[in-house]
């Protein structure tokens, strides 16, 4: 007798988890990834020049550049892994909707980028002597949806750059034209909550984020089936 | 003659037309004079910027759902010339700014979604310079095509809101009526030339794909030889 097919839901659970723990079993990578952003921080700083005035006022950009620079490492580790030994066209005959890879990839990613985030955020604070004028939880949706943001659209991009031999120049190049709308409202809502919002533009803020999200996450599931079919 | 030839040689004979109207026949802008005649040009190329990426991305939906031959060479001749136009819309409108402006470049929402359009498109070309085989490519490239154009609006608006200095769209009803025919007669000028160019390089397109189907497992470079050496 075959045994039922698991729902989508319980498919990209066993996605995220598989991803997961790939990364958990490989945690030097995340190690150089997040030493990698925080050593970009301080160049950001050198390049700037000492002044805490300027440093905080540009903080949340800076923190953003540095995760950006970093996530195009976790999206293109994320399908390296699946292209050594054929894995991915293994994981494809399983029975599991293709959707379902791609979601539970992405969501893998944007976790890995939020850990980053909580990485990186706390140095920044640090470094630029940061405080969050809005009370601190108020950083979790900018870091969430803007993590979103730049994972959903560079799973797809990953995929399809898996097997162009020069992906590390290739997916941050068709990335980062796309993903300048969620860079502009992560940095601005960011900034908003470190600098304080006297005009309420918070929220405005993060559905500009949100429709990002929304727009990207919808197009790549339905454009995924097709990239990894070829 | 093919049909593009004739398209392409009233394509010129329109814009010549419109631009001795626009230079010669039509009053000065109001606010800018002369140089506001920079007009009869920059407008046409980026309305035809437009309808170009526009045919690329109807190419790119066509190439994805049947995986015919026919549109992917079609999303490659439309991004390459709309790519064209593209740069040549930031020149004109850098050239333009100087003088009105003060400056060659401002981060106002249009040039700065016009910038970033340019990089993307350039990305669809990299990409498909970067992937050799046909049907893997064909895919790449209208999937990102895809998602080009559809975050040019997504990022107009992001960028908006930080500031705005562009004027608003012209179009018909915002122009004086002297300005409205060479408006007209160059853009359609422009339009019959990009119309031109598309159909030529689709030609030059198909012409490479169904050769590399021919020969699937010879590397470019020897499928060049055997082209040449075909042809003689």
């Amino acid at each position: 007798m075959i045994a039922a097919r698991p729902g989508l839901v319980r498919q990209i659970v066993a996605v995220i988890h598989k991803d997961l723990l790939v990364e958990w079993r490989g945690q030097a990578r995340l190690l150089a990834m997040g030493t990698y952003a925080v050593t970009l921080l301080l160049l950001f700083s050198f390049a700037v020049g000492p002044d805490t005035k300027t440093l905080q006022q540009h903080a949340a950009g800076y923190v953003w550049l540095a995760l950006l620079s970093a996530s195009t490492m976790t999206l293109t580790q994320s399908f390296r892994v699946e292209t050594e030994a054929g894995a991915l066209e293994a994981l494809l005959m399983l029975p599991v909707d293709h959707r379902a890879i791609y979601f539970g990839k992405a969501l893998a990613n944007t976790a890995l980028l939020v850990v980053l985030a909580c990485l990186v955020m706390p140095v920044a604070a640090i470094l630029f002597d940061l405080s969050a004028a809005e009370g601190l939880y108020w950083l979790l949706p900018p870091i969430v949806l803007g993590a979103a943001g730049l994972a959903g659209p560079g799973t797809l991009y990953a995929a399809l750059t898996a097997r162009v031999a020069a992906q590390q120049l290739m997916l941050p190049l068709l990335l980062f034209p796309l993903i300048v709308p969620a860079l502009v409202a992560a940095v601005k809502s960011t900034s908003l909550v470190l600098q304080g919002d006297p005009m309420g533009q918070m929220s405005s803020w993060l559905i500009v984020l949100a429709s990002f999200d929304l727009i990207f996450w919808s197009l790549s599931g339905l454009l995924f089936a097709k990239v990894v079919e070829e | 003659m093919k049909w593009e030839n004739w398209v392409g040689l009233l394509g010129l004979a329109l814009i010549s037309v419109g631009h001795y109207q626009g230079l010669f026949v039509a009053p000065p802008e109001a606010m800018m004079g002369d140089v506001g005649r920079i007009l009869y040009a920059h407008v046409p190329t980026a309305w035809v910027a437009l309808v170009v990426y526009l045919v690329a991305f109807v190419a790119a939906v066509g190439s994805l759902g049947s995986g015919k031959r026919g549109w992917d060479a079609l999303v490659e001749s439309a991004v390459e010339v709309g790519v064209v136009l593209n740069l040549l819309l930031l020149f004109q409108g850098a050239v333009w700014a100087k003088p009105t402006w003060g400056v060659f470049w401002t981060w106002d929402p249009r040039l700065t979604t016009t910038a970033i359009m340019a990089v993307s498109f350039i990305g669809v070309l990299v990409l498909r310079a970067m992937l050799n085989r046909p049907a893997q490519r064909a895919v790449a490239s209208a999937v990102y095509t895809i998602f080009a154009f559809v975050s040019v609006p997504v990022v107009y608006f992001s960028v908006k809101w930080w500031k705005t200095l562009h004027q608003p769209f012209s179009s018909p009803q915002t122009v004086d009526s002297p300005m409205v025919t060479p408006l007209r007669v160059a853009a359609f000028g422009m339009l019959f030339l990009a119309v031109f160019l598309m159909a030529r390089r689709w030609r030059l397109a198909y012409a490479k794909l169904s050769r590399e189907d021919e020969a699937p497992d010879l590397p470019p470079a020897a499928a060049a030889i055997q082209l040449e050496g075909g042809g003689s």
